[in-house]
């Protein structure tokens, strides 16, 4: 029956002179697999809502986030810690989905030529982050990141803030009307507050209105919210994933 | 099992030794312009992706080389990768497809007005990328990086381009369609599908834009276009290439016909599940991952059915091989492709990604596909062109043979220092003392540790990019040689009765 189809000359033979035909075959069989895995994910919408300590990101951490993807830190940093003993040892708990509810585009990465930055918040001072960047050496001696001294100097652009916001309420993130119409004014409020705390640090003055203050602030919110739970990494280190 | 019913070698030969106007033949002329369009733009971009993969190289060991905001790795890489698939691969299935589907519909390209516009066009997007990218305007997903309005104008050349394509399989004046053409066929179908599937977006200004899909939705949608930009755009485009450049090189008939219907349908079938083994222990479902691991599994076979059938057709002409570069690059470029799609079920293994996920081990398989599988098929392609397009004989064969070399030796170079590179973090990151103590905490233990590969792959990469300048270098020299008009080239084949369009209803 199947070499019927597939001989010389057979019935397959015939579909090779229906273009058409043979065009719709292509794509019921390329639609199959789509629709099978993602029908389940969106129809259920399965690992979309996020745990009840899950904020979203303020505006100012909305500027950072962009400042992050302009540099494309994601190309040498993962955002997701996988259930792995080692994982957890060196970065803490493993990512779960509704951690990442709001994220998008998701920065999970693909590659760690550096470390993984799920749950860089609060690791280190604001300090650190400004002299890491401004060049990474200063900090991790032997590191190879790039430098990034601009983001010291330039000026942050908040005037597409607003904007943001607002495509962000679009698809999905729970904004208020006040925080999207204030964006600008809620970032530099908040950008005062991590200024004079880098001066308390000892740090260098007027950082107010740089870049650096709005990547800061992103990196310092990383992984500080949502996380599971103690006994649900302690199950996962015990049962999950293969311990080398 | 050598059943052939149709080789391409047999189709183009009725050339136009025929007097025009005798009723019972039609007298067209193939756009081989475009094709040498193509072909330049392949060579040129291919060139530029490659230095820039090279700078990017060089910038891992040695950040010094990050010379400043717009030439940094983070805005860089994605430069590159862009490069090479879009603009490199890119042009030459473009090269490939308007060259063959012309020979085996038997009909020039439907509109010689779409065929430009998609050049230029094309040609267009990749400057703009080229542009933006270095400036940080980047939507983050990968192979995707390019923000929504270049998006449309991607769109808008690739319905071009299908319109050219399908007009000319309509207009054919050959009954059947040969398997290379449906390998195009889903290729074009599929990167339409791909490419709107993941790039919906919300714009909040010009450049910037926001996905509608959100954490584990993103992460899915971004790795099912991901890994199926690899299936159709890395693999079936050139898998038709090898199904209609290959047999000619090799005046030899394709090794099976039941083996490429059998595989054909696997391999369209199959590809798409594949993407979710990116995410492998992320926070996606596990049902999803283990699926993406299990049909990747079975994606093995397909692959190895055109491996065969590509290897298989040189049965009795092995001993080409030593005169001919374009058979040499052909024969390494699918050993290439057979190595790559059992490394790729490998690593889908939920058990080998653990250790190979986020390492240089990715780094190794992407460009054991790339440089091996894409890179030599492309070069043997070019080398197998020129001469026709041209009109004048490859300026010289040494040369190509010198090419040849140095590429093999600089991708041997490269994937042994990623797989050592790679696996070495891999064992270092879970690496445990006695105590039961991470054994190398700090991070940048293992990043001393792998450094030195990082010297022999930029010497890898280097070779590599070398053998690309002799390319441009013959390339150049053949053509400087060619006689300045270069005419389409006529043919005369018998007219079919009745319209082509009763070929597109089932009668």
């Amino acid at each position: 029956m199947f070499n019927r189809f597939i001989k010389a000359n057979g019935r397959h033979r015939r579909i090779e002179g229906w273009p058409l035909v043979f065009t719709v075959l292509t794509v019921l069989a390329i639609l199959v697999g789509t629709v099978v895995e993602f029908a389940p994910l969106f129809l259920v919408d399965q690992g979309m809502a996020p745990n009840p300590g899950v904020e979203p990101w303020t505006p100012l951490e909305v500027a950072g986030r962009e400042l992050y993807i302009r540099e494309g830190c994601n190309n040498c940093h993962s955002q997701m810690i996988r259930p792995f003993r080692q994982e957890l040892e060196r970065y803490g708990p493993f990512t779960t989905p509704a951690e990442t509810a709001y994220e998008t585009p998701f920065l999970w990465g693909s590659k760690r030529t550096g470390p993984d930055l799920a749950r860089v918040g609060g690791k280190y001072p604001h300090l650190w982050h400004v002299r890491h960047m401004e060049n990474p050496r200063s900090t991790s001696p032997n590191s190879i990141m790039p430098p990034y001294p601009w983001l010291l100097t330039r000026t942050m652009d908040l005037d597409g803030l607003s904007g943001q916001m607002r495509a962000l309420r679009t698809v999905g993130l729970p904004y208020t009307d006040e925080q999207v119409d204030n964006a600008a004014a809620l970032a530099r409020a908040q950008a005062e507050t991590i200024a004079a705390e880098i001066v308390e640090q000892g740090g260098p003055d007027r950082l107010a209105d740089r870049e650096i203050t709005a990547l800061v602030a992103f990196l310092q919110r990383l992984g500080t919210m949502g996380a599971a739970s103690t006994a649900e990494v302690a199950t996962a280190s015990n049962s999950g994933g293969p311990t080398p | 099992m050598a059943d052939t019913p149709v080789s391409p070698g047999a189709t183009a030969a009725l050339a136009a030794t025929a007097a025009p106007g005798q009723a019972h033949l039609d007298v067209f002329r193939y756009d081989d312009k475009i094709v040498r369009h193509f072909t330049l733009a392949t060579i040129l971009w291919g060139f530029v992706g490659m230095l820039v993969g090279v700078i990017i190289a060089l910038q891992l060991p040695f950040p010094e080389a990050n010379l400043g905001e717009y030439l940094s790795f983070g805005r860089l890489r994605p430069l590159h990768t862009n490069a090479v698939i879009f603009a490199f691969a890119g042009n030459a299935i473009f090269a490939a497809i308007y060259y063959s589907t012309q020979r085996l519909c038997k009909a020039r390209m439907f509109s010689d007005w779409m065929s430009r516009f998609h050049f230029w066009g094309w040609q267009g997007i990749i400057v703009a990328a080229a542009i933006t990218l270095p400036l940080g305007i980047t939507t983050s997903k990968e192979y995707a990086e390019l923000e929504w309005p270049i998006d449309i104008a991607i769109t808008v050349v690739w319905v071009v381009f299908a319109v050219n394509f399908f007009g000319t399989l309509w207009r054919r004046r050959e009954k059947h369609m040969y398997v290379a053409l449906w390998f195009y066929i889903a290729t074009i179908v599929t990167v339409a599908v791909l490419h709107l599937g993941n790039s919906m977006a919300i714009p909040s200004s010009f450049w910037n834009s926001y996905p509608i899909y959100r954490g584990v939705q993103d992460a899915l949608v971004q790795w099912w276009y991901g890994h199926n930009a690899v299936a159709f755009f890395l693999t079936t485009p050139f898998l038709g290439l090898m199904y209609y450049f290959l047999p000619k090189a090799a005046e030899r008939p394709v090794f099976s016909y039941r083996l490429s219907i059998v595989h054909f349908w696997s391999l369209v079938f199959i590809y798409i599940w594949a993407g979710p083994h990116h995410l492998n222990y992320t926070a996606v479902p596990e049902w999803a991952a283990t699926l993406g691991m299990v049909f990747s599994v079975m994606l093995w076979m397909p692959s190895w059915g055109g491996m065969i059938n590509g290897l298989f057709t040189l049965r009795g002409a092995w001993h080409k091989l030593r005169d001919s570069a374009v058979l040499k690059m052909f024969v390494i470029g699918i050993t290439f492709y057979g190595m790559s799609t059992f490394e790729g079920p490998m690593l889908s293994v939920k058990s080998v990604n653990a250790l190979s996920h986020y390492t240089d081990w990715n780094i190794a398989h992407v460009h054991s596909g790339a440089l091996g599988w894409n890179g030599f098929m492309t070069f043997g392609m070019i080398y197998w062109l020129v001469p026709r397009l041209w009109k004048r004989e490859l300026w010289s064969q040494r040369l190509a043979n010198a090419h040849f070399w140095t590429g093999t030796i600089g991708i041997l170079l490269y994937v042994l220092a990623m797989y050592t590179s790679g696996i070495t973090q891999g064992l270092m990151w879970r690496a445990f003392d006695d105590a039961g103590r991470l054994l190398y905490p700090d991070f940048m233990e293992t990043v001393i540790q792998i450094k030195p590969m990082y010297w022999v792959r930029l010497i890898g990469g280097t070779l590599y990019l070398g053998g690309v300048v002799m390319l441009m270098v013959n390339v150049w020299q053949t053509i400087r040689r060619a006689p300045k008009d270069l005419p389409d080239p006529a043919v005369a084949v018998p007219a079919i009765s009745g319209t082509p369009a009763k070929d597109l209803v089932t009668s």
